[in-house]
């Protein structure tokens, strides 16, 4: 399984990402100018403030060329996993549905919080037994998920919410408590936690490893 | 000539002496013109020249075997083995804070940033040392709920992790908050580079952010005054920008990476005037710059506006001919703006060019090395320079109502509302966060290399005012402790003087013996100072701040798993006390509730303090421990309670010191809450802790009590205090946010 982790002007995880997926196969670097996305057989959207979040997070981002190339990839099946910034980034390009709002509290917020799988049937958490509980940590601004209620009863009946706040965890005012979503093709996950700084026990509880596991295991899309 | 009249008047206005005026004519052999009045006025200002400290700060001990990088580089650097160095320095940010608190926190974090990667090594952390007025003053709560905000704004979005740092409230901070930030950076020790510029006929070549009026006469309107509340300096605040310094960073770091640039200088305060005369100056050459290609934010700037603007987000660097396009093409691919803008000349002249006409031509020398230097008049004040703090809890409370009281005071309680809107964690290497020990944590090497970073903040002003001196010292005892509960040994400090007006006779008391206790300190411990910068004039109509020199020390381990937490882990473990704590409640936070005076503080014994944190490093590192934590503000009381919510169990506590708890006052109130340098908390299995005190020599080992239950219990004789973790945990966790709504 080869990543391939984005960067754009802006991007602050990336390194994290790239090192995190390097545990569990091999990654580089695309650079956001680029179409090319060097045979990846995965991509990681990662967290940061990609242009500076102006306009709004994610916004400007979701013009660049490699997002061209992503867009592409993810319609042809092949996984994309965003993360924080990254969730925030496919939202704007539509390759998932909903939209993150600014946190209830309006400031940033670093917490480590226990989330809870939904799904257990995608090629993200397939390692993972439905109500499994990880614990990973948040840090944003806009990480509120949205979306109407009507939409919100579809997602969750068509098994696209993947990962919820634990009861008493949610840190941003969620709806529904949700954390991370996968599109209709399973293939698209955003989350607002970052698995990437769960994967090393030296640093911190290890949830995120069932992610990038269950990811390197998944079949590569045939080019 | 009513033209040098004009002139004239306009050199106080500046700042300047008439003395120091008149020495610039003769330096210059003629009067100066306005453009080179701007840059000389700032260059001579206190935060550039350092006039009234530098003759004090060369008394501090500079050298050490792992110093890479002294006083005098934009960050000093040590080595920390493995090919790698480590640059940091602390700065302060303290006017522009008080003035306009978001953004000048913010930009004081991107100054410091700027400052560790001018040197060649890559920002990694983050620390901040903050000093307000009490909570219970609206303005205190606006400026620490906006300053805080600001470092999170900065610091969050260029990815660099916020690891440490304190919060102190004391009423002199009142009219005058202090906000200093320090940053580390690593880099192959072989890649730092220095700021001198070489090559004559070499581009220099400006980089990153537009450049406008803001900022204007920062570092001498703002920086070297007392804050008057006459008139309103917020356009001499910065604005950051962190998208642009997030660009800006890496761009340098790639031309440094590809060996495209000869030297690299950040602009800081004074702006263009003082990077590119300390540039030649350390180089030893001349530079012109021609003002009219520097990119700007509005048209109509003046020359001299555009020589001093601090325009937050740039750089100057110094590129040889033949690699211009070089660079031209790494920052188009980082979208960072870069223009030559003149060039290293042999001349040892900074000369200010502006459509071929030469508008400022002044000796480098003179800028840089030749501002007048003035000895301190100190004076030992006869009447308290400090009221009295204003009681807040009754000295007949009871043990149990103290420690309640005490872990609930801003002081002491957890900083958790500030930390948590920070990131401690982007770069994937920090191992132990905010709270959770003593000191932060960092691995070196991602890859499983050997050895990490420890790094502390530490300044309790409220001790140095008591007494100047031994209060310093225990400034860097507390830095050397929180280290040493990781297992860190001390490479290096750096530190930030913040200080009253000098020129009044009390606050060069308090700078001198301060410097004099960091220097005494720093010998015995063998740590050398790498850097450092000085905050004067931090007063106002109501008097100086207390005097707080605020200490960054930076340290080494062997095993970042073995670095101790906090918290209390095991049911059963032995706790004990190491070290030659002597606790008074002179200074302490206990006394500040009862509304105490200050007072002398007990000399320190510095041999043994050593020999005490010698062993408490090599216990940590030998894996003896399950938790240790230094006692600080609260006491043992404090610390105790401390280690129990950390762990989320209890301990029971039993000692003899021939009092009684829940009785009178004194003197098991000094026993139990009383303050004093040299004193660690630290728990292990039984043999371990009986292991540790059969080799401890001379250094003083006290059992105290055993880790368990869901209480915090404390003996002594008939007398109990019990207080369940919970409530512990209450009263730590919400002393602060139930302050803010």
């Amino acid at each position: 399984m080869k990543f391939g982790v984005v960067r754009f002007p802006g991007s602050c995880d990336e390194v994290d990402a790239l090192l995190a997926c390097r545990q569990f196969g091999d990654a580089e670097i695309l650079w956001h100018g680029d179409r090319d996305l060097r045979g990846a057989d995965a991509v990681v959207i990662p967290g940061g403030f990609s242009y500076g979040d102006y306009l709004r997070a994610g916004a400007i981002a979701r013009f660049s060329p490699v997002m061209e190339a992503v867009t592409e990839f993810a319609r042809e099946g092949g996984p994309v996993l965003g993360i924080c910034n990254g969730f925030q980034v496919l939202c704007e390009a539509h390759l998932l549905p909903g939209a993150l709002l600014p946190n209830l509290g309006l400031r940033f917020l670093f917490r480590q919080v226990e989330l809870m799988v939904e799904n257990a049937d995608t090629p993200f958490t397939r390692g993972c037994v439905r109500g499994d509980r990880l614990s990973i940590p948040v840090k944003h601004t806009t990480g509120r998920y949205y979306a109407p209620d009507r939409e919100l009863d579809r997602l969750e009946s068509a098994g696209q919410v993947v990962l919820r706040y634990a009861p008493g965890d949610n840190p941003n005012g969620a709806l529904r408590d949700i954390a991370g979503v996968v599109n209709e093709g399973g293939n698209v996950m955003g989350l607002m936690p970052h698995p990437e700084h769960a994967v090393n026990a030296l640093t911190g509880p290890t949830g995120g490893r069932a992610l990038f596991e269950s990811l390197a295991a998944a079949e590569p899309v045939p080019a | 000539m009513s033209g040098a009249a004009t002139v004239d008047s306009r050199h106080r206005q500046l700042g300047l002496t008439d003395a120091e005026y008149q020495l610039i004519v003769e330096k210059l052999g003629r009067e100066p013109n306005e453009v080179e009045l701007a840059v000389f006025s700032l260059m001579w200002s206190e935060h550039c020249a350092y006039k009234h400290s530098k003759k004090l700060l060369r008394t501090l001990p500079t050298e050490g075997p792992a110093v890479v990088m002294g006083p005098g580089e934009n960050a000093g650097a040590v080595d920390v083995g493995g090919g790698l160095a480590v640059a940091f320095k602390v700065e302060s940010h303290n006017h522009p804070s008080a003035v306009e608190p978001f953004q000048g926190a913010a930009t004081g974090v991107g100054g410091i940033l700027r400052d560790v990667f001018a040197v060649g090594a890559r920002p990694i952390a983050i620390l901040d040392s903050l000093r307000f007025g009490e909570l219970s003053s609206q303005r205190s709560r606006y400026l620490l709920d906006r300053a805080v905000a600001g470092i999170g704004h900065y610091g969050n979005s260029i990815g660099v992790a916020t690891v440490g740092g304190d919060i102190y409230f004391e009423a002199p901070y009142e009219h005058n908050c202090l906000v200093n930030a320090m940053c580390l950076g690593i880099a192959p020790r072989e890649r730092l580079v220095r700021s001198a510029a070489a090559g004559v006929g070499n581009h220099l070549v400006l980089l990153g952010a537009l450049t406008g009026r803001d900022g204007i006469g920062g570092a001498s309107v703002l920086a070297s005054a007392e804050l008057g509340e006459d008139e309103d300096k917020r356009p001499s605040v910065q604005i950051g920008d962190p998208f642009e310094e997030k660009k800006l960073l890496e761009c340098c770091l790639e031309l440094l990476d590809r060996g495209l640039l000869e030297s690299l200088q950040d602009l800081g305060a004074a702006g263009l005037s003082s990077s590119s005369s300390e540039m030649a100056s350390k180089g030893e050459v001349g530079i012109d710059i021609e003002v009219d290609r520097v990119p700007l934010r509005e048209p109509g700037m003046e020359p001299f506006e555009v020589m001093v603007s601090e325009s937050q987000e740039r750089m100057l660097c110094v590129v040889e001919p033949a690699r211009l396009d070089d660079v031209l093409a790494v920052c188009a691919r980082w979208e960072v703006r870069a223009t030559p803008i003149g060039s290293v000349t042999d001349t040892r002249r900074l000369r200010v060019i502006a459509d071929g006409e030469v508008l400022g031509d002044m000796p480098v020398g003179a800028l840089v090395d030749e501002c007048p230097l003035y000895d301190l008049r100190p004076e030992l004040p006869r009447v308290p320079v400090y009221r009295a703090p204003k009681r807040t809890l009754s000295q007949e409370a009871p043990a149990a109502d103290a420690l309640l009281a005490l872990l609930r005071s801003p002081n002491v309680a957890s900083k958790r509302w500030a930390f948590e809107q920070y990131d401690p964690i982007v770069g994937a290497r920090t191992v132990r966060r905010p709270e959770s020990a003593d000191a932060a944590v960092l691995v070196l090497d991602h890859d499983g290399g050997e050895g990490a970073l420890a790094v502390s903040i530490d300044g309790s002003g409220r001790r140095v005012a008591c007494e100047p001196y031994t209060g310093t010292v225990e400034v860097v005892l507390e830095c050397a402790a929180n280290l040493a509960c990781v297992g860190a040994e001390p490479l290096g400090l750096t530190n930030c003087l913040n200080f009253g007006n000098p020129e009044k006779p009390r606050v060069a008391w308090q700078l001198s013996e301060s410097v004099r206790g960091l220097g005494d300190a720093c010998r015995a411990l063998g740590i050398p100072v790498v850097g450092g910068n000085v905050s004067l004039y931090n007063e106002g109509t109501e008097g100086p701040i207390y005097p707080t020199p605020i200490v960054g020390m930076v340290g080494r381990l062997l095993d970042p798993a073995r670095a101790a937490p906090i918290g209390f882990a095991a049911e059963g473990d032995a706790i004990a006390l190491l070290g030659p704590f002597a606790p008074e409640l002179t200074g302490s936070e206990l006394a500040k509730l009862w509304g105490l005076d200050l007072a002398p503080l007990h000399p320190v014994d510095l041999d043994a303090q050593r020999a005490a944190l010698d062993l408490v490093r090599r216990g940590v590192r030998e894996g003896l421990f399950r938790s240790a934590h230094d006692v600080s503000e609260g006491g043992l009381g404090c610390a105790l309670a401390e280690c129990c919510i950390e762990g989320r169990i209890g301990a029971r506590i039993e000692y003899y010191r021939g009092a009684e708890i829940g009785k009178a006052p004194e003197p098991h109130m000094g026993w139990l809450f009383g303050e004093g340098p040299g004193g660690v908390i630290v728990s292990g299995a039984p043999e371990s802790l009986q292991r540790l005190a059969a080799e401890a020599g001379d250094v003083p080992v006290l059992s105290l009590g055993e880790v368990g239950g869901d209480a915090l219990v404390m003996a002594a004789g008939a007398a109990r205090l019990s207080i369940p973790v919970e409530d512990l945990k209450t009263a730590h966790s919400q002393g602060i946010p139930d302050l803010l709504t």
